[in-house]
């Protein structure tokens, strides 16, 4: 499988992974031996039809979803040996999540909301809250920490959404098409915020998309089709805007 | 995390309310109709404390205070000689007609006590003296009779006032404070003679013979030794003695036993439960369906399934508490409601609120179950296809 060589410190890794859903008859191959490297210091965005198994690679590098068979190797841990609880404490300390629908709470606030992964962490509610604040601060949302987020516009909400997955400061974050619900100039924020995430955390972020919009913004572009990832470009190289052009919008 | 439980269930008001008036009726009913059910109990057991005696010695067949199978007079000699007896007296008692001065008739509970040591007589006087039962055709009257007899309605009767029994004269010398019967009718106090001669001629009239043990002895141990020396069925009071043994305990069980009162009061309580069951269930499961999706994504960030649990059981129990409380202030609205209008019999021991509660936790805790086994069931990869 297709894979660019990278100089940078690899965050994650598969080997051979398969997936399947259902049993019997019904039982539908997701992820047919796949094999990818998610650097840190990098976007990576993994792109393709619907139904490819995008999403489902995902949560298997996030942790929340177990392969049949093959190796995920994350932040030098092997994902795929771990029993639930260890992952489920893999996931509070090393992944933030972002979600196409933002998933906020409703009836608390943006400040609490954000802080949501440090109490899971079990740090003190009145920490939790400063560092939350403090967070907010950095998507320019400082202001808003007291609001609730059905006040908030999409792609605020959205940046509330990147504020709390990045307040416990974790090695790596994982995007579920986090600009669907955005408009243009949004989406443009929301991917400026995950860029600068990227370069000056040298975090790894990881992007599902079917937004041809911001692909730009990668460092590298999978593209997977029927459960295999076909083709990775460096975009950075130029091959980005390239394979752009390529891909059905 | 306990505090984003609680502000999650706070959030979704309509949900909220709809459990915790779920909770609140269940509470209610369960605690009204359990409550009710003691004050009626309670009210079967009246005359033992209206008529205060350590020890009640009956025939051998009665196992409830209402119930009269009368002795000999000669019964009451016996009792006396029984050794760790230090007194013995006379008690008759039995409903007997009242006529009032504008013809009509009342039933009344009619006790008979001894002259010499007024043995049996009213705990608490309100009005008047008590000694004064000895003088001719008078009678001693509860608060209740006041109203009950007096001839004009809405007014009362006074000491001095008279009326008839079996068309003999009784003036009221004595109002006292009593507990309401069973049978709903007053209580009238009269001497142990007197109360032979207002009542129908029967070959024996003796009802029961109330006693009183000597210094040191146990009531329990002295109605044993009555038990065995005469062969009467004696019975203590207060809460010494087993249930065959203590008369108020027979009397209740009787009841129990005799009658369909507990099966009607029961019903209630179990449609509590239901009701409380139904409502907490349905409504906690749609509460947990409706966040599923944020409970998912907490689960995905990292949260173990138990914390979730947790958060989940501490909603329940919030809701649990709140409903509980409500329906426990509402009983009590009754409660004042029932005790200024003596009904109906309202008596709230304290085993009915604390199995009330633990009621509402069981339901809570079903409640909350059902979330858990939901959510234990969600895959956290799941919010991501949301």
């Amino acid at each position: 499988m297709p894979d660019f060589p990278d100089t940078r410190p690899v965050a994650v890794e598969t080997h051979g992974i398969e997936k399947s859903f259902g049993d019997g008859a019904a039982k539908l191959l997701v992820l047919k031996q796949v094999s990818l490297t998610v650097c840190k210091g990098e976007i990576l965005m993994l792109v393709g039809p619907s139904g490819c198994g995008k999403t489902t690679l995902l949560s298997i590098i996030g942790g929340t979803l177990r392969p049949d068979c093959g190796e995920v190797t994350a932040f030098g841990q092997p994902l795929h040996r771990m029993r639930s609880s260890e992952l489920t404490r893999f996931r509070a300390g090393h992944i933030g999540f972002i979600f196409q629908q933002f998933n906020l709470i409703p009836t608390i606030s943006c400040a609490e909301n954000v802080a949501v992964p440090l109490l899971i962490a079990g740090v003190r509610s009145s920490v939790a809250i400063r560092k939350a604040r403090e967070t907010l601060g950095l998507v320019g949302l400082a202001d808003r920490a007291k609001d609730r987020p059905g006040f908030l516009s999409g792609g605020q909400q959205q940046r509330v959404a990147i504020a709390r997955a990045l307040v416990h400061e974790p090695p790596m974050v994982i995007c579920d098409e986090p600009t669907a619900a955005l408009d243009a100039s949004n989406g443009e924020i929301v991917m400026n915020l995950l860029a600068g995430v990227a370069r000056s955390g040298d975090r790894a972020v990881m992007v599902v998309t079917h937004d041809n919009r911001i692909f730009s913004y990668a460092d590298r572009i999978a593209r997977m089709d029927d459960g295999r990832i076909i083709e990775v470009r460096d975009a950075a190289a130029g091959h980005g805007r390239h394979f752009l052009h390529e891909l059905p919008h | 995390m306990f505090r984003l439980a609680i502000q999650m269930l706070f959030g979704d008001i309509a949900k909220y309310l709809m459990l915790v008036v779920g909770l609140f009726f269940a509470t209610f009913l369960i605690v009204q109709q359990a409550s009710v059910f003691c004050g009626l109990m309670r009210w079967t057991t009246s005359t033992l404390r209206n008529v205060p005696a350590p020890i009640w010695v009956v025939e051998e067949q009665v196992e409830q205070v209402n119930e009269t199978n009368p002795l000999r007079d000669t019964d009451v000699g016996r009792v006396r000689s029984v050794s760790g007896v230090a007194w013995a007296m006379p008690l008759y008692s039995g409903i007997q007609r009242v006529r009032l001065d504008d013809g009509s008739f009342k039933t009344v509970q009619l006790i008979g006590i001894d002259a010499a040591s007024l043995a049996g007589a009213p705990p608490r006087m309100l009005e008047g003296n008590l000694e004064s039962l000895r003088l001719p055709n008078t009678v001693v009257i509860d608060e209740l009779a006041t109203a009950r007899l007096s001839p004009v309605k809405g007014g009362r009767l006074k000491i001095g006032d008279q009326f008839e029994i079996n068309d003999i004269e009784a003036r009221v010398v004595g109002i006292c404070d009593a507990d309401r019967s069973f049978t709903g009718g007053p209580y009238v106090w009269t001497i142990y003679e007197r109360a032979l001669q207002y009542s129908p001629p029967q070959r024996k009239m003796l009802s029961a013979v109330i006693a009183g043990p000597v210094a040191g002895v146990e009531p329990l141990e002295a109605a044993r030794e009555i038990q065995r020396v005469t062969g009467l069925r004696a019975y203590v009071t207060g809460k010494s003695g087993g249930d065959d043994e203590n008369f108020a305990w027979s009397t209740i069980w009787w009841y129990v036993r005799n009658t369909g009162i507990p099966i009607s009061f029961g019903t209630t309580v179990i449609v509590g439960f239901i009701v409380g069951v139904a409502i907490a269930c349905q409504t906690f499961y749609a509460f947990v369906l409706d966040n599923l999706r944020y409970l998912g994504a907490l689960k995905a960030m990292g949260m173990s399934t138990w914390r979730l649990s947790a958060m989940l059981m501490v909603q329940a129990l919030t809701v649990g508490c709140i409903g509980f409380g409500l329906g426990l202030f509402a009983t009590a609205g009754f409660a004042r409601a029932a005790l200024e209008n003596k009904q109906p019999p309202f008596f709230m021991p304290a085993v009915v609120p604390a199995g009330a509660f633990a009621v509402i936790i069981i339901i809570c805790f079903l409640a909350a179950m059902l979330g858990i086994w939901r959510i234990a069931r969600y895959e956290p990869a799941m919010v991501f296809r949301a």
